[in-house]
């Protein structure tokens, strides 16, 4: 029975997405007033699709084995936690996931938005449901959740067990909020641009919106880097993988998008490229869900088996994204010009920031995308890896990052003041950085070195918007603004450092061998069975010290049986100057065991600047709600005393 | 400076910015891009010395010798037709054994394959996906024997 009252929520749901496009048609086509009825359709949809995907948690929790996607996706050995998380680890249930985040969201928007006009607003929640409308369809033809089997089976295929972990139960569910976020921005600009109303007000409503799916896809990034370093035993936090790709490009395009809408809210300029970008920013977002939904990713030819979600996937966002960019064509033209600026100026340095991020974006995609489209066209098969990203994206992040530290320096529409004199304690600390490193370390890579220079330069230089004044009046927004720029500082050397100096050491070792790793002397003391829930393992015992009192690590190799897997646990310890990182491999037929050590100086500071950066993103996002609010009350009060 | 011409630089900028990207990309997928080759291919000798390449086959039964080390193995992949010998240092993933398919990303160097990373099929569902193609035409293959 759930599973149907979540069916028959699905196609409820539907119909007024359908209803509410209608009602968009209506109000474009008359002068009538349907901003009442469209707010409480779209919270209605919000909360059937809820229900829905309650529903679809419901039956997961419950371990209903006559539910399909239950039965191939967990067993009733699981721990609870994954049972239930279990539920948007599959294809199905993750769309479902995307679905309900994106109607929530149009709900949200039609309960809170009074910025824009009534007009506008209508617009981008009837933009907003088609988008729904899409995803309805494609879960209801090509991907129903609920879909029974007859008999239930005894007992489900279970997950596989790399995706048994925390990580698991937050990463997705933290990225697809950061994506579907970015689909209001996407219908606020379809909203704008069919009214014609783009300006600042447009820009204050779309704002919280990208800041906050901004937030979450960082923080979704930086969780699943660690999950991938910690996870897969790899030792490696960042593999340029086309999935991480498919998250790394919304990430992009919302960045330069947080950047430019700043410019359209402040100054009423660059009206027609901020909404072309929020059309690309939520257009990445879709491009991504279909690379990793449409199975196009493990071969051209996985796509051609199971035709049907690929190409209803693929067709949706060639019919959204071609809609969106053919009213941009139309309507860029007809937008009003916004205030002038001069070359040197806060609008001109945002503008590169723009520019830049939108060729980084550029590379990323045609590396994602170029083995595919070489396959479909040649058949020769092909892989794009770290090489190519690291050496095209890497200098110009550099080149990114070090202007980072000059452009809220600038004062809008013109510089007047000497900004580059304020730059020159930043510009030493940037020149001793590379200096030492080339003293101390003569033999690393160029990027590393010209990373600790960046980041000692923009270290200092992403403060300077702070200093000078008192910090303690400065807005949120600023402090924000500034935590984020100097997160991305942290990062980098994070990023320089484990690139530099990561020593590493791969051996066979009989217990009682010690071998080292950087300043680390390891020694296995013992290898032994041991045994969870729904696994076993073998466990190495390892003692690290170096000097001071010794550390324990219990590295293991688990083995889990539904379905037969093997995978690596490493074992972490974490110092203020960095992590020990051990793996154990196979059996040797001497007796000994593999062993594989990492020594890697301050790679925390990578998921540190990761954090900071999204910090910085939450504290700009309270202080602009925060501010809102208190001239929505200060007016409130005005009109209170005016006609009382 | 004028509306009009402030909106002509940003245009421009822009569409020079798209330049950039593609030249760059281009350049960079021209130079970095790795290749997937069968043994067969080379033998054929299609696959540059020193260029990184990935390599895909059978590893050949009774081929794998480790090393005194315990960590360097040598084994040979196989496509049926031609064979190539593979040097590679580190844990090899945890399905990788002589007679099933495996990935080796590396370069080419005296007529030995350097492997860097050694991709297994991982589990029953996933395998790397140029093996699928390669399992695929190899049941092929035999049905035509047949």
């Amino acid at each position: 029975m759930i599973a149907e009252a979540g069916l028959a929520a699905l196609w409820l749901a539907a119909g007024l997405a359908a209803f509410q496009f209608l009602l968009m048609g209506l109000a474009l086509r008359s002068q009538v007033d349907v901003a009442r009825p469209m707010r409480a359709v779209a919270m209605v949809q919000g909360m059937l699709t809820l229900v829905a995907f309650v529903m679809l948690l419901l039956v997961f929790a419950r371990s209903d084995m006559s539910v399909a996607l239950v039965y191939a996706n967990s067993s009733s050995a699981k721990p609870f936690i994954y049972k239930v998380a279990g539920a948007w680890g599959n294809h199905e249930g993750s769309m479902l996931m995307w679905v309900t985040i994106l109607a929530v969201a149009g709900a949200f928007v039609a309960l809170f938005s009074r910025r824009t006009s009534e007009r506008t607003l209508v617009a981008g929640l009837g933009s907003q449901a088609l988008l729904a409308l899409g995803f309805y369809a494609f879960l209801l033809v090509a991907s129903n959740p609920f879909a029974r089997l007859f008999p239930a089976p005894p007992d489900g295929q279970g997950l596989n067990p790399l995706l048994q972990d925390p990580g698991l139960a937050f990463h997705p569910p933290t990225l697809y909020f950061g994506y579907v976020g970015l689909s209001v921005a996407f219908s606020f600009a379809v909203g704008a641009l069919l009214t014609g109303e783009v300006d600042s007000r447009l820009a204050r409503a779309m704002r919280p919106w990208v800041l906050g799916a901004w937030i979450l896809l960082t923080l979704g990034i930086t969780a699943g880097s660690y999950w991938a370093y910690y996870e897969l035993g790899w030792g490696g936090y960042w593999f340029w993988d086309p999935v991480e790709n498919a998250s790394l490009m919304p990430w992009l395009a919302a960045t330069a998008l947080l950047h430019s809408i700043n410019v359209l809210a402040a100054r009423g300029a660059l009206k027609a490229w901020t909404m072309m970008l929020a059309v690309i920013a939520f257009s990445m977002s879709m491009v991504g869900t279909f690379l990793v939904r449409s199975g196009i990713l493990t071969s051209v030819h996985a796509f051609a088996i199971d035709p049907e979600r690929g190409t209803f996937l693929l067709a949706l966002l060639a019919i959204y994204v071609g809609a969106a960019f053919t009213l941009f064509a139309v309507r860029a033209a007809t937008l009003k010009e916004g205030a002038p600026f001069e070359l040197i100026s806060r609008e001109s340095g945002l503008v590169i920031n723009n520019l830049l991020l939108s060729v980084i974006l550029g590379i990323v995609f045609l590396g994602t995308l170029y083995p595919l489209f070489v396959e479909a066209l040649s058949g020769e098969k092909l892989s794009v890896g770290a090489p190519y990203f690291n050496a095209v994206a890497g200098p110009l992040a550099l080149i990114l990052a070090a202007l980072v530290g000059i452009g809220p320096l600038l004062s809008w529409r013109r510089e007047r003041r000497p900004v580059f004199r304020q730059l020159t304690i930043p510009a030493l600390l940037g020149v001793s950085a590379l200096a030492i490193t080339i003293i101390l370390s003569p033999d690393i890579g160029i990027l590393p070195r010209l990373g600790f220079t960046v980041a000692a330069f923009l270290a200092a230089a992403g403060i300077l918007p702070l200093v000078g004044r008192n910090p303690l009046r400065a807005p949120l927004a600023t402090w924000g603004m500034a935590i984020a720029h100097f997160g991305i500082s942290v990062a980098l050397a994070g990023m320089a450092a484990n690139a530099a100096f990561t020593s590493e050491r791969l051996a066979i070792a009989k217990p009682g061998d010690t071998l080292k790793v950087g300043p680390w002397l390891v020694q296995l003391q013992d290898v032994t069975p041991t045994a969870g829930k729904n696994w076993t393992a073998i466990e190495a015992e390892l003692r690290a010290s170096r000097g001071e009192g010794p550390v324990a690590l219990k590295p293991q190799t688990r083995y889990f049986s539904e379905p037969p897997t093997e995978t690596n646990e490493a074992a972490i310890q974490t110092f203020w100057n960095g992590q020990l990182y051990t793996v154990i491999g196979k059996a040797d037929p001497s007796g000994g065991w593999q062993l594989r050590l990492w020594w890697k100086p301050f790679v925390t500071l990578i998921w540190a600047g990761g954090a900071l950066i999204a910090l910085g993103g939450a504290l700009a996002l309270i202080g602009r709600l925060w501010r809102f609010r208190r001239r929505h009350e200060a007016a409130r009060e005005w009109r209170k005393e005016r006609y009382a | 400076m004028k509306p009009k011409s402030q909106r002509l630089i940003l245009v421009s900028a822009a569409l020079a910015a798209v330049l950039v990207a593609v030249l760059l990309a281009m350049w960079g997928l021209r130079s970095q891009a790795s290749y997937f080759y069968t043994p067969a291919e080379i033998a054929a000798g299609k696959a540059e010395p020193g260029k990184a390449v990935r390599l895909g086959g059978m590893v050949e039964r009774g081929s794998i010798q480790r090393q005194p080390d315990g960590v360097t193995i040598r084994f040979v992949l196989t496509d049926g037709q031609a064979r190539t010998p593979v040097f590679y240092r580190g844990i090899t993933p945890d399905l990788f054994r002589e007679g099933s398919g495996a990935v080796a990303e590396g370069r080419l160097q005296n007529g030995t394959f350097v492997a860097d990373t050694i991709l297994a099929k991982h589990d029953e569902r996933y395998m790397p996906p140029e093996l699928g193609n390669l399992s695929a035409e190899h049941k092929a293959g035999k049905t035509l024997e047949k």
